[in-house]
């Protein structure tokens, strides 16, 4: 046993342990860096694969140096594929930060967007807006189904605030109504397709397999300014998440408002989940895979497990829209298809090595 | 560390706390416990030991008042009031896959703001080194035993320097070594810092070895106090724990508690003082 210290003794002394942690730090940095490259090249490779085939090297000479190329590929780049790239970025790292902060918040690794119904919420919003015809709307024609898709999400996310405000709520019966307003929004779609005519019909099912193909200047700035702003606001509040962590009456004990915490932190988690969905349609998955993929990569300290599960969704999303261009030459799968079969293979994969989550 | 000022300790005045509306401790009030000192709370199951640490670290709803070095805690913004007060929860962290130099780290940046970068670190330096906990700096919380997670936790909870340490059985998930070790670092560190340590324990040799008072709570009333040989008799034991016991000196001149039997397991009635103290 070693004897106390006195303080001044312990502000003098050569901090090893803070020196070894460091060398953590720097190889999580590290980690971070690799992912963002990784991401990058899988954007580049994304925007050159489609039905008129570009090189990499006609991609980024089109992306930097635009007159260096032909105008229709200058058109196919900027105009098509890049939209397409940037939002598959954009929605995956909307739905992998979501997903790491609701696990956090709720202290529950099946948490994500599909935990607590928002997708299937968002899905009967997009749904009633093609079902009554609102889409012929000329001035709404383009947003008329994402808005109803975000109030769609807005109103589980409505009610899930309500509960988590009301004292006595612990966050097993946050999720168990969460599960309760998944299954009640299914069946409210199943009723939707039920009614629904065939031209509907077959709308709100591609609608509920996703696609990025929907993607506009408009989407994509609205898609990044609420995600730039979430990732500041989460920026705020790294610390009182990895203390939560570590348990919820530790976190108290340190003066952290838990349940002040767990409601802004949900509230966060709609507001990005709920953009995201609202444009690109039901998207699983990501929202569940992508933090664990961080966590078993960078660890749970939230300075690098938020940024970590950011970059890891827009990864797979990414890696999942070349994939569905790539599998049929010419025909374009739904990303919401392809998200699971990316996804799982890599998920057992890092899973098994690291044989535990 | 902070200086303790002329007027300090711990008192508290008709202190009542309970859950959704159920009283489970009822106007304790305890004379200024000095700063300094290691103090255990012990009591039957459901006496309301935990109750009590959490009423005073304001965790609780609660009427009465604490004062902590003068200072009625209720008037103090949660945040500071948890500054002063360091509070180490029954439930052991949780095993996640952050390491426990991280867990150290979180509760200073979330508990201990103010501090710059460099005190903090060396505040961790100090307590690994003080609850000798090199080795498990570095190690993730999920590859740790019990007992080391609670080594953390309690490491988490000292690492803030807080003037009143409150600590819920934290020797619950302990081998023998490590309740001794822990029993004896707190009383160091009680002495060292001025810190005053409240510490929730059922092990009454270790409350008898250790602490300088002892609190005893029954059905959530404060039954007894004051040092462990005069507080803990064959006749409070009876009553409080309803357990025919003697209480003895060890030939190392430790005094010892020995439970013979449930007090309705015992057909003689209560020992004579003379038997017991042998």
């Amino acid at each position: 046993m070693t004897a106390p210290t006195s303080p001044a003794a312990g502000l003098s002394a050569p901090p090893a342990l803070a020196g070894r942690y460091a060398q953590f730090a720097r190889r999580r940095f590290l980690v971070l860096g690799v992912m963002a490259l990784a991401l990058l090249a899988c954007t580049v490779a994304d925007m050159a694969i489609g039905p008129s085939d570009l090189s990499f090297a006609d991609v980024v000479r089109g992306l930097l140096w635009p007159d260096s190329v032909p105008t229709a590929q200058q058109v196919i780049i900027w105009q098509v594929r890049l939209p397409y790239a940037v939002m598959a970025l954009l929605v995956g790292a909307s739905l992998g930060l979501a997903g790491a902060e609701m696990q956090t918040a709720l202290n529950n690794p099946l948490a994500s967007p599909f935990t607590l119904g928002l997708s299937a919420a968002a899905a009967v919003g997009a749904s009633v807006a093609v079902v009554s015809g609102v889409t012929w709307i000329a001035w709404t024609e383009n947003l008329a189904v994402p808005v109803f898709a975000f109030i769609g999400a807005a109103c589980a996310t409505g009610l899930i605030q309500w509960l988590s405000w009301r004292q006595g709520a612990t966050v097993d019966t946050v999720v168990l109504f969460g599960i309760a307003l998944l299954f009640t929004f299914e069946s409210l779609l199943w009723l939707l397709q039920y009614v629904a005519d065939s031209n509907a019909l077959q709308q709100i099912v591609f609608w509920t397999m996703g696609s990025l193909g929907r993607a506009t200047g408009i989407k994509i700035a609205i898609v990044g300014t609420v995600l730039g702003l979430c990732m500041l606001w989460s920026a705020t509040q790294v610390w009182a998440l990895t203390a939560l962590r570590a348990g919820e009456d530790q976190a108290r004990s340190f003066g952290i408002p838990v349940e002040r915490l767990r409601l802004v932190t949900l509230l966060r988690v709609s507001l990005l989940a709920a953009t995201a969905l609202s444009f690109v349609g039901t998207i699983g998955f990501v929202g569940l895979v992508g933090p664990h993929m961080a966590r078993l990569l960078l660890g749970e300290d939230h300075r690098y497990l938020l940024p970590g599960a950011a970059l890891a969704g827009a990864l797979m999303l990414s890696a999942a829209s070349i994939l569905s261009k790539a599998v049929i030459p010419g025909v374009v799968l739904p990303i919401g298809i392809v998200t699971a079969l990316v996804g799982v293979p890599l998920f057992m994969v890092l899973v098994l090595r690291q044989r535990r989550l | 560390m902070d200086q303790t000022p002329a007027s300090s300790g711990l008192q508290l005045d008709a202190l009542v706390a309970g859950y959704s509306g159920q009283r489970v401790i009822g106007g304790i009030s305890l004379p200024a416990v000095a700063p300094g000192s290691l103090v255990a709370l012990v009591g039957p199951n459901a006496a309301g030991k935990s109750t009590l640490l959490k009423a005073i670290a304001g965790l609780l709803p609660a009427s009465g008042r604490v004062l902590l070095d003068g200072a009625d805690m209720a008037t103090l913004p949660t945040r500071e009031r948890l500054r002063r007060i360091g509070y180490l929860p029954q439930a052991l962290p949780q095993p996640t896959s952050l390491l426990a130099y991280e867990i150290w780290q979180s509760a200073l940046r979330a508990g201990r703001s103010e501090w710059p970068a460099e005190r903090r670190a060396a505040a961790i330096e100090q307590v690994v080194a003080e609850l000798d906990l090199a080795e498990l700096g570095l190690r993730r919380m999920d590859e740790l035993s019990g007992g080391q997670r609670q080594m953390v936790g309690l490491a988490q909870a000292i690492v803030r320097a807080p003037r009143l340490l409150l600590l819920d059985e934290p020797t619950s998930a302990l081998d023998l070594r490590w309740q001794l070790t822990v029993l004896d670092t707190l009383r160091r560190h009680a002495r060292a810092t001025g810190t005053l340590c409240l510490v929730a324990v059922h092990d009454l040799n270790l409350a008898a070895r250790f602490c300088d008072q002892v609190l005893v709570l029954h059905h959530g009333a404060l039954a007894a106090a004051g040092a462990p040989a005069q507080i803990l008799t064959p006749a409070l034991l009876r009553q409080v724990y309803g357990v025919r016991a003697r209480v003895e000196t060890c030939s190392q001149g430790h005094l010892m508690v020995l439970a013979d039997a449930t007090a309705s397991a015992a057909s003689d009635s209560v020992p004579s003082p003379l038997a017991a103290t042998s």
